[in-house]
């Protein structure tokens, strides 16, 4: 009786689906951007960047559905290589970071497609507005790193609709849309 | 005749006191404007950079005016002036110069956070002491939006002022200003 309480226990503990690893996003070795990149008058492209921001992932590669992630930027940190153009796009011209310091996003399901990709959905709070979005993502890789740790790697990229989070200011007809590119390294907690 | 003497205002003074209000009234302007240029206006480049081109030469005017102050005082306070008159001119006087030179520290501190000169006029250029502080540029935007309203209420004051001593008062202090002889 006794061993089979024991059978049926550690039966039950291995039916129990592996506990997907969680990880913190390496901001603390900048292994990780949140770019965007947005058409300057159709001629060409404007690129910037979100310094600040943190987050966590879980994620175990056989059970991808099940991964998650949280990510939350700061909208004061923007920085596109130019104080006067980023004193405007803090303002409420753009993203208002005085009512609006945080955006977030935190991730609702996911859908594998071939491979490594997947289309990750998720909530996004952006200049006080929050909409469902779908980010595109690849995961690039993963295993040790030569000091201990264990990483693993994604990237993902959604096209934002500026209207969409209440910014209307005008750019042009080239410039309504600005795409976002995350690139994430988790380090194993 | 270039000089001030203790009754009244020589040309330097009073070249300088009227340019310096067409440009500081100039720029307000313009700065009021060119904050909601849409993005296709043809002005939305020209505009900021006549804008802090002009602002430039005014700080460089000011440092001269207040050098030139030194080399030949100001007349004195017409005597039919209260001593209160005399004692707010004094302020408001002072608060426009104080304001301009806010003005000047904070404009350039919007502009050069990132390292980047002032040109003026693409004659020369006001080189960046780089980012001094955390949120330089929208600290020093919201001083010098709040300043330049404070100055040009101010110096709306300080003309009306003026035109009340000329309609009411009927002395010489606006007459003065253009270089009349008491």
């Amino acid at each position: 009786m006794k061993k089979l309480l024991l059978a049926a226990s550690i039966t039950a503990m291995m039916a129990i689906p592996a506990q997907a690893a969680d990880y913190v996003i390496d901001t603390q070795g900048a292994h990780a951007f949140v770019q965007f990149k947005i058409s300057h008058l159709g001629y060409s492209w404007l690129h910037g960047r979100f310094n600040t921001f943190a987050g966590d992932f879980s994620y175990d590669a056989d059970k991808l559905t099940d991964a998650k992630i949280k990510l939350t930027i700061d909208t004061t940190s923007i920085d596109s290589n130019h104080a006067e153009r980023d004193k405007h796009l803090r303002s409420a011209d753009f993203l208002n970071v005085s009512k609006h310091p945080k955006a977030n996003f935190v991730s609702t399901k996911i859908v594998p497609k071939t491979g490594n990709e997947f289309d990750l959905y998720g909530i996004l709070t952006l200049n006080g507005v929050t909409k469902e979005v779908v980010i595109a993502a690849e995961k690039l890789g993963e295993g040790n790193d030569p000091w201990g740790g264990y990483r693993a790697g994604f990237a993902g990229t959604t096209t934002l609709t500026l209207k969409d989070f209440a910014i209307n200011t005008d750019l042009g007809p080239a410039s309504t849309t600005v795409q976002l590119d995350l690139v994430v390294e988790g380090i194993r907690k | 005749m270039l000089k001030n003497n203790s009754s009244q205002y020589g040309l330097v003074s009073v070249l300088m006191h009227w340019l310096m209000a067409l440009a500081i009234f100039a720029l307000f302007a313009v700065g009021f404007w060119m904050v909601d240029l849409n993005y296709y206006s043809e002005w939305y480049r020209t505009a900021p950079y006549w804008h802090k081109s002009v602002g430039i030469l005014l700080a460089a005017a000011l440092l001269l005016r207040l050098i030139w102050r030194r080399i030949s005082p100001p007349p004195l306070p017409l005597a039919t002036h209260h001593s209160w008159e005399k004692k707010l001119a004094r302020v408001v006087q002072f608060c426009l110069y104080l304001g301009l030179i806010i003005l000047f520290i904070s404009g350039y501190l919007i502009s050069t956070e990132d390292g980047r000169a002032i040109s003026v006029f693409d004659w020369f250029d006001v080189p960046s002491a780089g980012a001094l502080f955390a949120n330089q540029a929208d600290i020093a935007g919201v001083i010098h939006q709040y300043t330049a309203y404070s100055l040009i209420t101010l110096a709306v004051l300080h003309g009306l002022a003026a035109l009340k001593h000329h309609v009411i008062d009927k002395d010489h202090t606006l007459k003065r200003m253009f270089g009349h002889k008491p």
